[in-house]
Protein backbone atom coordinates (compact mmCIF):
# COMPACT_ATOMS: atom_id res chain seq x y z
CA UNK A 1 0.00 0.00 0.00
CA UNK A 2 1.47 3.13 -1.13
CA UNK A 3 1.96 6.03 1.20
CA UNK A 4 -0.69 8.84 0.28
CA UNK A 5 0.66 12.63 0.19
CA UNK A 6 -1.91 15.09 0.77
CA UNK A 7 -1.58 18.01 -1.54
CA UNK A 8 -0.85 20.96 1.14
CA UNK A 9 -3.66 23.60 1.52
CA UNK A 10 -2.06 26.90 0.53
CA UNK A 11 -2.76 30.20 2.16
CA UNK A 12 -3.68 33.01 -0.24
CA UNK A 13 -1.07 34.60 0.19
CA UNK A 14 0.48 31.09 -1.83
CA UNK A 15 -2.33 31.24 -4.18
CA UNK A 16 -1.94 35.01 -5.50
CA UNK A 17 1.74 33.34 -6.84
CA UNK A 18 3.45 36.26 -7.77
CA UNK A 19 5.22 36.74 -4.53
CA UNK A 20 6.95 33.01 -5.09
CA UNK A 21 7.45 34.16 -8.96
CA UNK A 22 9.60 37.49 -7.29
CA UNK A 23 11.15 35.35 -4.47
CA UNK A 24 12.46 32.88 -7.58
CA UNK A 25 13.52 35.70 -9.54
CA UNK A 26 15.63 37.39 -6.91
CA UNK A 27 17.48 34.17 -6.68
CA UNK A 28 18.43 34.09 -10.27
CA UNK A 29 19.55 37.35 -9.45
CA UNK A 30 22.15 36.69 -6.54
CA UNK A 31 23.19 33.76 -8.76
CA UNK A 32 23.87 36.08 -11.57
CA UNK A 33 26.60 38.09 -9.82
CA UNK A 34 28.22 34.18 -8.00
CA UNK A 35 31.66 33.35 -9.50
CA UNK A 36 31.44 31.18 -12.19
CA UNK A 37 32.94 27.50 -12.47
CA UNK A 38 34.02 27.20 -16.12
CA UNK A 39 36.79 25.82 -17.23
CA UNK A 40 38.30 27.20 -20.30
CA UNK A 41 39.21 23.58 -21.71
CA UNK A 42 42.02 23.74 -24.19
CA UNK A 43 43.81 26.98 -22.52
CA UNK A 44 43.00 25.67 -18.36
CA UNK A 45 43.44 22.52 -17.57
CA UNK A 46 41.55 20.57 -14.31
CA UNK A 47 43.84 19.52 -11.75
CA UNK A 48 43.50 16.04 -10.59
CA UNK A 49 44.22 13.81 -7.60
CA UNK A 50 46.76 11.45 -8.00
CA UNK A 51 45.22 8.53 -8.07
CA UNK A 52 43.41 9.81 -11.01
CA UNK A 53 43.14 6.47 -13.57
CA UNK A 54 43.81 7.80 -16.88
CA UNK A 55 46.30 6.37 -19.28
CA UNK A 56 48.25 3.58 -18.48
CA UNK A 57 52.06 3.72 -18.72
CA UNK A 58 55.43 2.30 -17.68
CA UNK A 59 57.96 3.66 -15.52
CA UNK A 60 61.92 3.35 -15.51
CA UNK A 61 63.74 3.63 -12.19
CA UNK A 62 65.28 6.06 -10.42
CA UNK A 63 68.90 5.69 -12.58
CA UNK A 64 66.76 5.06 -15.81
CA UNK A 65 66.33 1.36 -15.79
CA UNK A 66 63.15 -0.88 -17.34
CA UNK A 67 61.87 -1.86 -14.27
CA UNK A 68 59.27 -4.34 -16.10
CA UNK A 69 60.60 -7.82 -15.37
CA UNK A 70 58.12 -8.56 -18.32
CA UNK A 71 56.46 -11.18 -15.33
CA UNK A 72 52.70 -10.73 -17.77
CA UNK A 73 51.22 -10.81 -14.72
CA UNK A 74 48.99 -7.74 -16.05
CA UNK A 75 48.69 -9.17 -19.01
CA UNK A 76 46.94 -11.98 -17.68
CA UNK A 77 44.70 -9.84 -15.26
CA UNK A 78 43.79 -7.46 -17.87
CA UNK A 79 40.19 -7.92 -18.07
CA UNK A 80 39.77 -6.50 -21.74
CA UNK A 81 42.99 -8.31 -22.85
CA UNK A 82 44.30 -4.61 -23.97
CA UNK A 83 47.83 -5.57 -22.93
CA UNK A 84 50.58 -7.49 -25.04
CA UNK A 85 53.98 -8.62 -23.90
CA UNK A 86 56.64 -10.04 -25.92
CA UNK A 87 59.00 -11.33 -23.38
CA UNK A 88 62.70 -11.14 -24.25
CA UNK A 89 66.32 -11.54 -22.50
CA UNK A 90 68.06 -8.13 -21.15
CA UNK A 91 71.43 -9.41 -21.78
CA UNK A 92 72.79 -6.44 -20.32
CA UNK A 93 76.12 -6.39 -18.08
CA UNK A 94 75.25 -3.34 -16.41
CA UNK A 95 72.00 -4.92 -15.36
CA UNK A 96 73.06 -8.30 -14.52
CA UNK A 97 70.14 -9.05 -11.98
CA UNK A 98 67.42 -8.87 -14.24
CA UNK A 99 67.46 -11.26 -16.08
CA UNK A 100 64.32 -10.91 -18.37
CA UNK A 101 62.42 -7.34 -19.96
CA UNK A 102 59.86 -6.49 -22.48
CA UNK A 103 61.11 -7.17 -26.17
CA UNK A 104 57.49 -5.76 -26.92
CA UNK A 105 54.89 -4.23 -24.93
CA UNK A 106 51.18 -2.93 -26.14
CA UNK A 107 48.66 -1.47 -24.70
CA UNK A 108 45.23 -1.31 -27.00
CA UNK A 109 44.22 1.69 -25.40
CA UNK A 110 40.68 1.27 -27.70
CA UNK A 111 40.06 -1.86 -25.08
CA UNK A 112 41.61 -0.37 -21.79
CA UNK A 113 38.86 0.14 -19.35
CA UNK A 114 40.71 1.97 -17.21
CA UNK A 115 40.20 -0.66 -14.40
CA UNK A 116 43.75 0.24 -12.83
CA UNK A 117 44.81 -3.74 -12.14
CA UNK A 118 47.29 -3.87 -13.61
CA UNK A 119 48.69 -1.69 -11.72
CA UNK A 120 47.65 -3.22 -8.35
CA UNK A 121 49.19 -6.57 -9.90
CA UNK A 122 52.73 -5.38 -10.85
CA UNK A 123 55.17 -7.45 -8.48
CA UNK A 124 57.79 -4.79 -9.85
CA UNK A 125 55.82 -1.61 -9.63
CA UNK A 126 56.76 -0.63 -13.19
CA UNK A 127 53.29 -0.24 -14.19
CA UNK A 128 51.35 3.10 -13.26
CA UNK A 129 47.77 4.48 -14.06
CA UNK A 130 48.98 8.64 -15.17
CA UNK A 131 47.32 11.73 -15.35
CA UNK A 132 47.26 11.63 -19.33
CA UNK A 133 43.31 11.81 -19.95
CA UNK A 134 43.76 13.42 -23.71
CA UNK A 135 44.02 9.88 -26.18
CA UNK A 136 43.94 10.53 -29.67
CA UNK A 137 44.74 9.18 -32.79
CA UNK A 138 43.67 9.54 -36.59
CA UNK A 139 43.74 5.74 -37.17
CA UNK A 140 43.21 2.60 -34.97
CA UNK A 141 46.96 1.63 -34.59
CA UNK A 142 47.90 4.65 -33.40
CA UNK A 143 46.09 4.52 -30.42
CA UNK A 144 47.76 0.94 -29.95
CA UNK A 145 50.47 2.40 -27.67
CA UNK A 146 54.20 0.50 -27.76
CA UNK A 147 56.79 0.22 -25.48
CA UNK A 148 58.33 3.82 -26.31
CA UNK A 149 54.72 5.55 -26.02
CA UNK A 150 54.32 3.75 -22.93
CA UNK A 151 57.66 4.84 -21.07
CA UNK A 152 57.06 8.73 -22.54
CA UNK A 153 53.67 8.51 -20.77
CA UNK A 154 54.76 7.04 -17.35
CA UNK A 155 58.94 9.11 -17.66
CA UNK A 156 60.82 8.02 -14.70
CA UNK A 157 59.30 7.54 -11.39
CA UNK A 158 61.51 8.02 -8.06
CA UNK A 159 59.45 7.03 -5.23
CA UNK A 160 60.41 4.96 -1.89
CA UNK A 161 60.28 1.63 -3.89
CA UNK A 162 64.16 1.77 -5.24
CA UNK A 163 64.02 -2.10 -4.96
CA UNK A 164 67.83 -2.62 -7.42
CA UNK A 165 68.98 0.25 -5.54
CA UNK A 166 73.10 -0.59 -5.38
CA UNK A 167 72.57 -3.36 -7.23
CA UNK B 1 2.77 69.11 -29.10
CA UNK B 2 2.03 72.37 -30.08
CA UNK B 3 4.56 72.59 -32.99
CA UNK B 4 3.16 71.78 -36.69
CA UNK B 5 4.52 68.37 -37.99
CA UNK B 6 5.77 68.09 -41.11
CA UNK B 7 3.76 67.00 -43.35
CA UNK B 8 3.51 65.20 -47.54
CA UNK B 9 1.88 68.49 -48.40
CA UNK B 10 4.16 70.60 -47.05
CA UNK B 11 7.65 69.52 -48.72
CA UNK B 12 6.98 65.82 -50.46
CA UNK B 13 10.95 64.85 -51.26
CA UNK B 14 12.06 66.05 -47.97
CA UNK B 15 8.75 64.31 -46.30
CA UNK B 16 9.66 61.19 -48.21
CA UNK B 17 13.37 61.13 -47.67
CA UNK B 18 12.50 61.45 -43.81
CA UNK B 19 10.44 58.81 -43.61
CA UNK B 20 12.26 56.69 -45.46
CA UNK B 21 15.52 57.39 -43.15
CA UNK B 22 13.17 56.88 -40.01
CA UNK B 23 12.73 53.09 -41.68
CA UNK B 24 16.04 52.46 -42.34
CA UNK B 25 17.27 53.50 -39.15
CA UNK B 26 14.49 51.91 -36.78
CA UNK B 27 14.11 48.83 -38.48
CA UNK B 28 18.17 48.52 -38.15
CA UNK B 29 18.35 49.54 -34.88
CA UNK B 30 15.88 46.70 -34.02
CA UNK B 31 17.06 44.11 -35.67
CA UNK B 32 20.74 44.47 -34.51
CA UNK B 33 19.31 44.28 -30.91
CA UNK B 34 16.86 41.24 -31.58
CA UNK B 35 20.33 39.67 -33.18
CA UNK B 36 22.15 40.80 -29.61
CA UNK B 37 18.82 39.40 -27.50
CA UNK B 38 19.68 36.22 -28.86
CA UNK B 39 23.63 36.48 -27.26
CA UNK B 40 22.02 38.28 -24.29
CA UNK B 41 19.90 35.27 -23.28
CA UNK B 42 23.03 33.08 -23.94
CA UNK B 43 25.24 35.34 -21.95
CA UNK B 44 22.60 35.68 -19.01
CA UNK B 45 21.42 32.19 -18.88
CA UNK B 46 25.54 31.33 -18.39
CA UNK B 47 25.25 33.78 -15.69
CA UNK B 48 22.48 32.66 -13.93
CA UNK B 49 23.90 28.86 -14.22
CA UNK B 50 27.56 29.95 -13.43
CA UNK B 51 28.48 29.67 -16.64
CA UNK B 52 30.59 32.00 -19.06
CA UNK B 53 28.61 31.65 -22.05
CA UNK B 54 29.68 32.14 -25.56
CA UNK B 55 33.21 34.16 -25.31
CA UNK B 56 35.01 33.30 -28.68
CA UNK B 57 34.20 34.98 -31.41
CA UNK B 58 35.10 38.54 -31.08
CA UNK B 59 35.60 41.07 -27.57
CA UNK B 60 33.52 38.90 -24.61
CA UNK B 61 31.78 36.93 -27.80
CA UNK B 62 30.10 40.10 -29.11
CA UNK B 63 30.23 38.86 -32.10
CA UNK B 64 28.41 35.42 -31.73
CA UNK B 65 24.90 36.79 -33.24
CA UNK B 66 27.06 37.84 -36.64
CA UNK B 67 28.41 33.73 -36.33
CA UNK B 68 25.34 32.58 -35.92
CA UNK B 69 24.06 34.78 -38.90
CA UNK B 70 26.75 33.16 -41.34
CA UNK B 71 25.91 29.76 -40.39
CA UNK B 72 23.05 30.24 -40.94
CA UNK B 73 23.57 31.23 -44.51
CA UNK B 74 25.37 28.25 -45.35
CA UNK B 75 23.34 25.45 -43.73
CA UNK B 76 21.97 23.26 -45.92
CA UNK B 77 17.95 24.74 -46.48
CA UNK B 78 16.29 21.12 -46.44
CA UNK B 79 12.57 20.99 -47.77
CA UNK B 80 11.21 17.58 -46.38
CA UNK B 81 9.12 15.57 -48.75
CA UNK B 82 6.26 15.36 -46.90
CA UNK B 83 5.10 19.11 -46.59
CA UNK B 84 2.58 21.03 -48.27
CA UNK B 85 5.53 23.35 -50.17
CA UNK B 86 3.67 26.57 -50.72
CA UNK B 87 2.33 27.35 -46.93
CA UNK B 88 5.92 25.62 -45.70
CA UNK B 89 8.01 28.26 -47.25
CA UNK B 90 5.23 31.34 -47.05
CA UNK B 91 5.09 30.25 -42.52
CA UNK B 92 8.45 31.65 -41.64
CA UNK B 93 8.05 35.05 -43.75
CA UNK B 94 4.34 35.22 -41.63
CA UNK B 95 5.74 34.36 -38.86
CA UNK B 96 8.56 37.59 -38.82
CA UNK B 97 6.20 40.25 -40.50
CA UNK B 98 4.38 41.35 -38.15
CA UNK B 99 6.53 41.74 -36.08
CA UNK B 100 8.36 44.45 -38.13
CA UNK B 101 5.42 45.94 -39.39
CA UNK B 102 4.23 47.01 -35.82
CA UNK B 103 7.90 48.88 -35.32
CA UNK B 104 6.22 51.58 -37.33
CA UNK B 105 3.31 52.73 -35.02
CA UNK B 106 6.01 52.70 -32.06
CA UNK B 107 7.04 56.24 -30.75
CA UNK B 108 10.98 56.03 -30.03
CA UNK B 109 11.67 59.57 -28.88
CA UNK B 110 10.16 63.12 -28.55
CA UNK B 111 9.87 64.84 -32.36
CA UNK B 112 13.23 65.63 -33.91
CA UNK B 113 13.89 69.11 -35.57
CA UNK B 114 15.53 68.88 -38.96
CA UNK B 115 15.89 72.00 -41.25
CA UNK B 116 13.50 73.79 -39.21
CA UNK B 117 11.41 70.80 -39.62
CA UNK B 118 9.73 68.96 -36.70
CA UNK B 119 10.00 65.15 -37.84
CA UNK B 120 8.01 62.71 -35.39
CA UNK B 121 10.22 59.92 -34.11
CA UNK B 122 7.75 57.49 -35.24
CA UNK B 123 7.17 56.26 -39.07
CA UNK B 124 3.07 56.09 -38.68
CA UNK B 125 1.44 58.60 -36.05
CA UNK B 126 -1.50 56.44 -36.45
CA UNK B 127 -4.76 57.97 -34.66
CA UNK B 128 -5.64 53.99 -33.66
CA UNK B 129 -2.14 52.99 -32.51
CA UNK B 130 -2.65 50.64 -30.52
CA UNK B 131 -5.14 48.83 -32.47
CA UNK B 132 -3.18 48.54 -35.44
CA UNK B 133 -0.29 46.67 -33.29
CA UNK B 134 -2.94 44.22 -31.77
CA UNK B 135 -4.26 43.91 -35.14
CA UNK B 136 -1.17 43.22 -36.79
CA UNK B 137 0.74 41.55 -34.51
CA UNK B 138 -1.79 38.93 -33.48
CA UNK B 139 -1.05 38.02 -37.36
CA UNK B 140 2.06 36.20 -36.24
CA UNK B 141 -0.18 33.33 -34.77
CA UNK B 142 -0.58 32.81 -38.81
CA UNK B 143 2.80 32.11 -39.30
CA UNK B 144 3.19 29.55 -36.45
CA UNK B 145 -0.30 27.62 -37.20
CA UNK B 146 0.92 27.23 -40.81
CA UNK B 147 4.45 26.19 -40.03
CA UNK B 148 2.56 23.46 -37.71
CA UNK B 149 0.50 22.54 -40.47
CA UNK B 150 2.31 22.54 -43.29
CA UNK B 151 4.99 20.61 -41.74
CA UNK B 152 2.56 17.72 -41.76
CA UNK B 153 3.84 16.43 -38.91
CA UNK B 154 3.13 15.57 -35.46
CA UNK B 155 5.43 17.64 -33.27
CA UNK B 156 5.11 21.06 -35.36
CA UNK B 157 1.40 20.15 -35.48
CA UNK B 158 0.66 19.85 -31.70
CA UNK B 159 2.70 23.33 -31.13
CA UNK B 160 0.70 24.92 -33.88
CA UNK B 161 -2.76 23.86 -31.95
CA UNK B 162 -1.35 25.12 -28.87
CA UNK B 163 -0.37 28.43 -30.10
CA UNK B 164 -3.59 29.29 -31.67
CA UNK B 165 -5.53 28.09 -28.73
CA UNK B 166 -2.95 30.23 -26.46
CA UNK B 167 -2.25 33.12 -28.52
CA UNK B 168 -5.99 33.47 -29.41
CA UNK B 169 -6.59 33.22 -25.42
CA UNK B 170 -4.15 35.74 -24.49
CA UNK B 171 -5.03 38.21 -27.02
CA UNK B 172 -8.24 38.81 -25.21
CA UNK B 173 -6.35 39.65 -21.94
CA UNK B 174 -4.01 41.94 -23.88
CA UNK B 175 -6.63 43.66 -25.36
CA UNK B 176 -8.85 44.03 -22.28
CA UNK B 177 -5.60 45.18 -19.75
CA UNK B 178 -5.03 48.18 -21.26
CA UNK B 179 -8.34 49.92 -21.78
CA UNK B 180 -7.96 51.10 -18.37
CA UNK B 181 -5.07 53.09 -20.01
CA UNK B 182 -7.07 54.57 -22.89
CA UNK B 183 -10.15 55.73 -20.78
CA UNK B 184 -7.67 57.82 -18.69
CA UNK B 185 -5.74 59.15 -22.03
CA UNK B 186 -8.69 59.24 -24.16
CA UNK B 187 -6.49 59.04 -26.71
CA UNK B 188 -5.56 55.57 -28.89
CA UNK B 189 -2.44 57.65 -30.59
CA UNK B 190 0.74 56.07 -28.90
CA UNK B 191 2.63 59.36 -28.73
CA UNK B 192 -0.70 61.04 -26.77
CA UNK B 193 -0.58 57.79 -24.27
CA UNK B 194 2.95 59.32 -23.91
CA UNK B 195 2.76 62.88 -23.34
CA UNK B 196 -0.35 61.89 -20.92
CA UNK B 197 2.54 60.07 -18.92
CA UNK B 198 5.62 62.55 -19.22
CA UNK B 199 3.20 65.21 -17.08
CA UNK B 200 1.86 62.87 -15.35
CA UNK B 201 2.33 59.44 -13.64
CA UNK B 202 3.41 56.50 -15.50
CA UNK B 203 0.65 54.02 -15.86
CA UNK B 204 2.55 51.51 -14.21
CA UNK B 205 2.12 53.01 -11.04
CA UNK B 206 -1.69 54.00 -12.05
CA UNK B 207 -2.39 51.08 -13.42
CA UNK B 208 -0.38 48.16 -11.38
CA UNK B 209 -3.41 45.54 -12.24
CA UNK B 210 -3.53 46.25 -15.83
CA UNK B 211 0.35 46.83 -15.92
CA UNK B 212 0.79 43.01 -14.09
CA UNK B 213 -2.10 41.49 -16.67
CA UNK B 214 -0.43 43.01 -19.51
CA UNK B 215 3.26 41.77 -18.60
CA UNK B 216 2.04 38.13 -17.66
CA UNK B 217 -0.25 38.24 -21.48
CA UNK B 218 2.56 39.80 -23.55
CA UNK B 219 5.25 36.64 -22.66
CA UNK B 220 2.65 33.96 -23.16
CA UNK B 221 1.91 36.23 -27.08
CA UNK B 222 5.60 35.97 -27.58
CA UNK B 223 5.66 32.30 -27.14
CA UNK B 224 8.38 32.93 -24.06
CA UNK B 225 8.46 30.73 -20.81
CA UNK B 226 6.44 30.31 -19.33
CA UNK B 227 4.26 30.26 -22.03
CA UNK B 228 6.07 28.17 -24.47
CA UNK B 229 4.35 25.38 -24.77
CA UNK B 230 3.56 25.98 -28.73
CA UNK B 231 7.41 25.01 -29.16
CA UNK B 232 8.52 22.97 -25.33
CA UNK B 233 11.47 21.29 -26.11
CA UNK B 234 10.99 19.22 -23.53
CA UNK B 235 7.67 18.07 -25.09
CA UNK B 236 7.64 18.77 -28.76
CA UNK B 237 11.33 18.37 -30.19
CA UNK B 238 11.03 22.17 -31.15
CA UNK B 239 7.47 22.17 -31.65
CA UNK B 240 6.22 24.23 -34.71
CA UNK B 241 9.75 24.81 -36.22
CA UNK B 242 10.90 21.13 -35.97
CA UNK B 243 11.11 20.71 -39.39
CA UNK B 244 13.11 23.79 -40.67
CA UNK B 245 16.24 24.47 -41.46
CA UNK B 246 18.66 26.82 -42.46
CA UNK B 247 17.39 30.40 -42.87
CA UNK B 248 13.72 29.71 -42.35
CA UNK B 249 14.00 28.54 -38.94
CA UNK B 250 16.16 31.52 -38.51
CA UNK B 251 13.65 33.43 -39.59
CA UNK B 252 11.10 32.04 -37.02
CA UNK B 253 14.07 32.87 -34.17
CA UNK B 254 14.54 36.68 -35.38
CA UNK B 255 10.77 36.94 -35.95
CA UNK B 256 9.97 35.65 -32.13
CA UNK B 257 12.95 38.17 -30.51
CA UNK B 258 11.57 41.01 -32.87
CA UNK B 259 8.19 40.36 -31.08
CA UNK B 260 9.64 40.45 -27.84
CA UNK B 261 11.52 43.52 -28.77
CA UNK B 262 7.89 44.95 -29.83
CA UNK B 263 6.49 44.30 -26.56
CA UNK B 264 9.07 45.75 -24.91
CA UNK B 265 8.75 48.61 -26.40
CA UNK B 266 4.69 48.50 -26.21
CA UNK B 267 5.82 47.92 -21.76
CA UNK B 268 7.52 51.00 -22.31
CA UNK B 269 5.26 52.96 -24.08
CA UNK B 270 2.41 52.12 -22.21
CA UNK B 271 3.16 51.73 -18.67
CA UNK B 272 6.75 52.85 -18.54
CA UNK B 273 6.47 56.47 -19.48
CA UNK B 274 7.83 56.08 -23.30
CA UNK B 275 10.46 58.23 -23.81
CA UNK B 276 9.92 59.97 -19.89
CA UNK B 277 12.95 60.40 -17.61
CA UNK B 278 11.55 61.27 -14.20
CA UNK B 279 11.24 64.50 -12.99
CA UNK B 280 11.09 66.01 -16.92
CA UNK B 281 7.59 67.60 -18.42
CA UNK B 282 6.88 68.19 -22.01
CA UNK B 283 8.12 72.11 -21.25
CA UNK B 284 11.28 70.06 -20.50
CA UNK B 285 11.94 68.04 -23.35
CA UNK B 286 10.87 70.82 -25.79
CA UNK B 287 13.05 73.21 -24.32
CA UNK B 288 15.98 71.04 -24.66
CA UNK B 289 15.35 70.76 -28.46
CA UNK B 290 16.86 67.91 -29.99
CA UNK B 291 19.02 67.13 -27.34
CA UNK B 292 15.85 66.53 -25.51
CA UNK B 293 15.25 64.11 -28.52
CA UNK B 294 18.37 62.28 -27.45
CA UNK B 295 17.66 62.28 -23.82
CA UNK B 296 13.88 60.67 -24.62
CA UNK B 297 15.44 58.04 -27.61
CA UNK B 298 18.06 56.84 -24.91
CA UNK B 299 15.71 56.43 -22.18
CA UNK B 300 13.03 54.49 -24.49
CA UNK B 301 15.88 52.15 -25.49
CA UNK B 302 17.17 51.77 -21.67
CA UNK B 303 13.54 51.41 -20.63
CA UNK B 304 13.11 48.39 -23.91
CA UNK B 305 16.64 46.73 -23.16
CA UNK B 306 16.07 46.30 -19.56
CA UNK B 307 12.28 45.16 -20.35
CA UNK B 308 13.79 42.42 -22.63
CA UNK B 309 16.51 41.73 -19.91
CA UNK B 310 13.47 40.92 -17.57
CA UNK B 311 12.01 38.22 -20.91
CA UNK B 312 15.32 36.57 -20.11
CA UNK B 313 15.48 36.78 -16.22
CA UNK B 314 11.65 35.31 -16.23
CA UNK B 315 12.74 32.35 -18.80
CA UNK B 316 15.41 31.46 -16.94
CA UNK B 317 13.84 31.47 -13.68
CA UNK B 318 10.25 30.09 -14.17
CA UNK B 319 9.72 26.47 -15.41
CA UNK B 320 6.59 26.34 -18.20
CA UNK B 321 2.90 25.79 -17.62
CA UNK B 322 1.01 22.36 -17.87
CA UNK B 323 -2.22 23.56 -20.87
CA UNK B 324 -4.64 23.31 -18.58
CA UNK B 325 -2.73 25.63 -16.16
CA UNK B 326 -2.52 28.01 -19.17
CA UNK B 327 -5.80 27.99 -19.78
CA UNK B 328 -7.08 28.58 -16.19
CA UNK B 329 -4.88 31.09 -15.55
CA UNK B 330 -5.99 32.85 -18.95
CA UNK B 331 -9.74 32.26 -18.69
CA UNK B 332 -10.59 32.01 -14.95
CA UNK B 333 -8.22 34.42 -13.50
CA UNK B 334 -6.85 36.83 -15.35
CA UNK B 335 -10.09 37.84 -17.75
CA UNK B 336 -11.83 38.45 -14.63
CA UNK B 337 -9.11 40.59 -12.98
CA UNK B 338 -9.00 42.42 -16.78
CA UNK B 339 -13.17 43.43 -16.83
CA UNK B 340 -12.68 44.20 -12.88
CA UNK B 341 -10.17 46.67 -13.62
CA UNK B 342 -12.10 48.61 -16.26
CA UNK B 343 -14.79 48.63 -14.58
CA UNK B 344 -13.09 50.30 -11.38
CA UNK B 345 -10.98 52.49 -13.77
CA UNK B 346 -14.54 53.91 -15.19
CA UNK B 347 -15.55 54.43 -11.77
CA UNK B 348 -12.72 55.90 -10.17
CA UNK B 349 -12.33 58.27 -13.43
CA UNK B 350 -16.23 59.32 -13.09
CA UNK B 351 -15.61 60.14 -9.51
CA UNK B 352 -13.09 62.74 -10.68
CA UNK B 353 -14.47 63.29 -13.38
CA UNK B 354 -18.28 64.50 -11.53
Amino acid sequence: MGKVVERPKLTWYQQLYLPQIVQGLGMTWRQMFKPNITVQYPEERQEFFDDYRGAPGLVKDQEGREKCVSCQLCEFICPPKAIVIVPGEIGDPENENVEKGPDEFYIDMLRCIYCGYCEEVCPEEAIFMTGVYELNGATRAELVHDKQKLYEIGGTRIDSIQKWKGK
Amino acid sequence: MSLAVLTFADDPIFYLAANLAKIVVFTHIVLILSALSVLAERKVSAWMQDRLGPNRVGPGGILQPAADALKFFFKEDIVPGHVDKVLYILAPAIALMPALIVLAVIPYGPPLTVLGETIPMVIADLDIGILFVFAISSLGVYGIVLAGWASNSKYPMLGGVRASAQMISYEVMLGLSVVGIFMSTESLRLTDVITSQVDGTWFMFSQPIAFIIFVIAAFAETNRLPFDLPEAETELVAGYHTEYSSMKFAMFFIGEYTAMFVFSALVAVLFLGGWDIPFMSNADFEALGNWGTLLGFLSFFVKCLAFLFFYIWVRWTIPRFRFDQLMNLGWKVLMPIALVNVVLTGVVLGWLGS
